[in-house]
C-alpha cells in the first residue's frame, strides 16, 4: 500500500532526520530558544494539577515503551504469568489515564486563562493537540486491543529494528487497525515537530545537576591561559 | 589564601530619602521590556513593611537561602534529586501577584473618545494580557507606611520583637520608618546559582558579579525561589531568568552603576573588596551569633603584604589592589566596621553592605505636650547611653542586618552617634571637651577616625564614593574570541531578537 509506505517508511525517516538535524542545529546555534517555557509565574493552580499528572504519567509510559522496544523478551517473560500481565496492563492504563487527565487540564488552562493565552504561540497549541491525540489513542488501544504489552513487542520491536537497518518491513504494521496506526503516525508527527517546538526541552533534562559542584565561577582572564595549559597537558 | 576581588556597594541608610530615583534609573536602563515590566532589579522598600515581592523574607513560604544543620550547608529549597523531581511544578515559586500585575494606561482613549461633556480618561490595562484591570497593588504600594495595618505590621522582621515594642511602634506618636534600597547582593555563596539545575548562573571571578547565561537557562526557574532576596526574576515572555548585572557594562567603562550614579541622597558607595575564597563556604557554617564576625573575616586587608602577594599570584592587577586600598567599601565594612550585610542568616554571604539608620529618640506625651524623654543636660548625649530608647528598635535592625544579634548593631550606632556629637561640638562650639573625647573612647573610636567617617559620609566626591578600577575588558574578550577575526562583523549580542520559544 502506498499509504503505508508514506506513513511508516518515509514519514519516520523524515521525522527522525529533522529531529536530529534541527535539534542539534538549534541547540548549538539558537540556544536561547531552547527552553521549557514555564508559565508557572502567571498561573499555578491549574498547572499544579495538570503539569504533575501529565509529566509523571507520560514520562513513565514513554520509558515503558522504550523499554519494551529494547528488551522485548523480558516483557514477554513477565507477561507469561497472567496475574503479572494484568498488573502491567492495569498500571499502564492507570498511568495513561493519569496523563490524560493532566493534558486535559493543561488544554483547559491554555484556553481559559487570559495570562496564559498572552504567552501562547500557535506551536504550543499544536504540541498540546498532538500530545492529546497520542494519549487518547493510547488509552483506547490499551482498552480495545488487548494486550498491548505482548503484541507490541512482537510487532514493533522487529519493525523498529528493520527501520534502523534501513530495510523497512512495512508488512509488520500494515495489517494493524487504523487506531493503532493513528497512534504511531501521530507519534512520528510529534517527532517531526519536536525540534521546532518546546518539546525540545525533553532532551535538556538536567541530570548533570546531580553531580555538578554547588558553585560555578568563571575566570574571564584565565580562560586563555587555562586553554593553553590544558592543551599542553594533553587534556 | 586564595585572594579574589569583588565589586561591592555600600548603602548608607541614614542618608536614604526614599525617592526611588535609583529604581527608575535601573528600570529605564534594563527592565523596560516585554516580560520584564514587573521586575525591579533595584527597588526601595519602606521599613517596617512587607517589601517587594510581598513578604519576600518569609522563607518558610519561599524557601530561599541556605540552612546550616551543624554539619552541612543545604539549600532550603531542595536536595539535588528533589530539585530534579520538582521541575514540573515548583511550589515555593512566587506567582506574579506576589510582585504585582504590571499595568499601563490606555492612552489612546484620550484621543479616540467621542466628543462629550466629560474629560476622557485612560483606563488601566494589564501589560500581560492587555485587558482592562483594576490596579490593586504595585512594587512599592506601602511606600511611607501607606496601608500600614496590612503591610508594615506584617513585616517578618517584627515577629521576634516583644509585643510591647510592637505596640509602641504602632502608636502614631512613635511611628518611624526607614528606607531599604535593594539590589542583587552578588553573594559569595549564591543560592540561586546552587539551585540552577542547568548550571546557567555563574559568578564572574574578576569582580564577583553573578550573572545568568540566558543561552543555558532552560526555564526550570529554581533560582527564583532559591534566592532568599527574591532578586532573580522570571521573564514571563522569553521564559528566561534575569537579574541585576551590577551594570557591568558601565563598570567596565569606568562608570558607576546606574542606581549609584543617579542616587539623589548620595547614599551609595562602590569599591573593591578583597576576600579569601579558601574560607568559602565555611564562613557561612557558623552559628547565627558568629555570622557577622565570620563574614568580616573573609574580607582581607588590602595593605597586608601577604594579601597583596597572594592577590598578585591570582592575577589581580596592581590597579585593582590600589583600588581596594582606596575602596570606601573596605573602609565602611572592615576598617570602621559600620556596614553590615542584609540578612546574613540566609547564609549566602551577600556582598552588598548596609550602614544601619539612626533614628530619633522616643518621646513621651505629658499633659498633651510632647517631651523628649531626656534631661536638658543630657540632650547632647541623648541616645548614646540609651540605645533602647531609639525609635527604631535595635532588635528590629538586628533582625535585618545581623541575624538578630543586637551586639553587632550597638557598636555601629554608638560610633555613628559619637561621630555626630563630636562634629556638632567641633562645628558649633568650636572646642572638643573632655566629655566628648571620653565618649569617643567609649564608642571605640578616636578623633581621626571620626573625622574620616564624617568626611566620607557627608561630602565624598564622585571619585571618592565610586572607586572603580580599570577593568581591562579587552583581555577578557581576547580570552574568548580573536578580535581580529570579528573585525568585519556587524556587532555582537543576539543574532535574532529574543522571541519566546521556537
Amino acid at each position: 500500500m502506498i499509504w503505508d509506505t508514506i506513513f511508516f517508511i518515509i514519514l519516520p525517516y523524515i521525522a527522525f532526520s529533522l529531529a536530529i538535524a534541527v535539534g542539534i542545529y538549534r541547540s548549538i546555534y539558537r540556544p536561547f530558544t531552547v527552553t521549557s517555557l514555564s508559565s508557572q509565574l502567571l498561573e499555578r493552580k491549574k498547572l499544579y494539577w495538570g503539569s504533575i499528572s501529565f509529566h509523571y504519567g507520560l514520562v513513565t509510559i514513554l520509558l515503558a515503551h522504550l523499554y519494551a522496544l529494547t528488551l522485548p523478551k523480558s516483557v514477554l517473560w513477565w507477561n507469561s504469568v497472567p496475574i503479572r500481565l494484568y498488573l502491567l496492563e492495569l498500571t499502564g492504563l492507570a498511568l495513561g489515564i493519569f496523563a490524560f487527565v493532566g493534558i486535559c487540564i493543561l488544554l483547559w488552562r491554555r484556553f481559559s486563562e487570559k495570562r496564559v493565552q498572552a504567552v501562547t504561540t500557535p506551536m504550543d497549541i499544536v504540541v498540546l493537540v498532538l500530545v492529546f491525540i497520542s494519549i487518547l489513542t493510547g488509552i483506547l488501544i490499551a482498552s480495545l486491543y488487548r494486550f498491548g504489552s505482548s503484541w507490541f513487542t512482537v510487532i514493533f520491536t522487529p519493525y523498529i529494528l528493520s527501520m534502523f537497518a534501513f530495510k523497512p518491513n512495512v508488512g509488520l504494521v500494515a495489517p494493524l487497525p487504523w487506531l493503532i496506526k493513528l497512534h504511531v503516525i501521530n507519534f512520528f508527527i510529534m517527532v517531526a515537530v519536536f525540534p521546532f517546538s518546546r518539546l525540545i526541552h525533553i532532551f535538556t533534562y538536567p541530570f548533570q545537576y546531580l553531580y555538578r559542584p554547588w558553585q560555578i565561577v568563571i575566570w574571564n582572564r584565565k580562560v586563555k591561559s587555562a586553554k593553553k595549559l590544558s592543551s599542553a597537558q594533553g587534556k | 589564601m586564595n585572594v579574589r576581588a569583588h565589586m561591592s556597594m555600600i548603602f548608607h541608610l541614614d542618608k536614604c530619602i526614599g525617592c526611588h530615583t535609583c529604581s527608575i534609573a535601573c528600570k529605564n536602563l534594563w527592565t523596560d521590556r516585554k516580560g520584564a515590566e514587573y521586575m525591579w532589579w533595584n527597588n526601595v522598600e519602606t521599613r517596617p513593611g512587607t517589601g517587594y515581592p510581598t513578604q519576600w523574607e518569609d522563607q518558610e513560604r519561599f524557601k530561599g537561602g541556605w540552612v546550616w544543620d551543624g554539619k552541612k550547608l543545604n539549600l532550603r529549597l531542595h536536595s539535588r534529586l528533589g530539585g530534579l523531581m520538582k521541575l514540573f511544578y515548583n511550589p515555593p515559586l512566587p506567582k506574579i501577584d506576589d510582585y504585582y500585575d504590571p499595568f499601563t494606561f490606555q492612552y489612546s482613549d484620550l484621543f479616540n473618545a467621542p466628543l462629550g461633556d466629560d474629560q476622557p480618561t485612560a483606563i488601566p490595562i494589564s501589560q500581560i494580557t492587555g485587558e482592562p484591570m483594576e490596579i490593586k497593588t504595585g512594587p512599592n504600594w506601602d511606600d511611607d507606611l501607606g496601608g500600614s495595618s496590612t503591610y508594615a505590621w506584617n513585616d517578618p522582621n517584627l515577629s521576634q520583637l516583644p509585643e510591647s515594642v510592637r505596640i509602641q511602634m504602632q502608636e502614631l506618636e512613635q511611628i518611624v520608618f526607614n528606607y531599604l534600597p535593594r539590589i542583587c547582593n552578588h553573594c559569595l555563596n549564591p543560592a540561586c546559582l546552587a539551585a540552577c539545575p542547568s548550571g546557567a548562573i555563574y559568578k564572574r571571578v574578576e569582580d564577583g558579579v553573578v550573572l545568568v547565561n540566558e543561552n543555558k537557562c532552560r526555564s526550570w526557574r529554581m533560582c527564583i525561589a532559591a534566592c532568599p532576596y527574591k532578586k532573580v526574576y522570571f521573564n514571563w515572555s522569553t521564559g528566561k531568568s534575569e537579574k541585576c548585572i551590577l551594570c557591568f557594562p558601565r563598570l567596565e567603562t569606568g562608570q558607576a552603576t546606574a542606581c549609584a550614579h543617579s542616587c539623589v541622597g548620595r547614599i551609595r558607595y562602590l569599591g573593591v573588596l578583597l576576600y579569601d575564597a579558601d574560607l568559602l563556604p565555611q564562613t557561612a557554617m557558623v552559628s547565627d551569633e558568629q555570622l557577622i564576625e565570620a563574614h568580616r573575616s573573609v574580607i582581607l586587608d588590602p595593605f597586608d603584604p601577604e594579601v597583596i602577594a597572594s592577590a598578585r599570584a591570582n592575577g589581580i592587577e596592581d590597579s585593582w589592589i590600589t583600588s581596594a586600598q582606596d575602596s570606601p567599601a573596605y573602609k565602611f565594612v572592615k576598617l570602621w566596621g559600620l556596614a553590615l550585610p542584609l540578612h546574613p542568616e540566609y547564609r549566602t554571604i551577600p556582598m552588598m553592605f548596609y550602614i544601619p539608620p539612626l533614628s530619633p529618640i522616643v518621646s513621651v506625651i505629658e499633659e498633651d505636650l510632647y517631651r523628649l524623654d531626656v534631661s536638658d543636660e543630657m540632650r547632647d548625649f541623648e541616645l548614646f547611653d540609651r540605645l533602647d530608647k531609639a525609635r527604631i528598635p535595635i532588635k528590629y535592625l538586628a533582625n535585618l542586618f545581623s541575624a538578630g544579634n543586637e551586639s553587632a548593631i550597638r557598636p555601629i550606632i554608638r560610633k555613628m552617634l559619637a561621630t555626630r556629637i563630636y562634629m556638632r561640638h567641633k562645628s558649633v562650639d568650636g572646642v572638643i571637651d573632655d566629655k566628648t573625647l571620653a565618649l569617643l573612647n567609649d564608642a571605640g573610636t578616636n578623633p581621626e577616625e571620626v573625622e574620616a567617617i564624617y568626611k566620607l559620609t557627608t561630602m565624598p566626591n564622585y571619585k571618592e564614593a565610586f572607586v572603580i578600577p580599570e577593568y581591562h575588558r579587552e583581555t577578557a574578550i581576547e580570552a574568548w574570541d580573536d578580535p581580529l577575526a570579528h573585525k568585519g562583523d556587524t556587532g555582537f549580542g543576539f543574532i535574532q531578537p529574543p522571541h519566546r520559544g521556537g
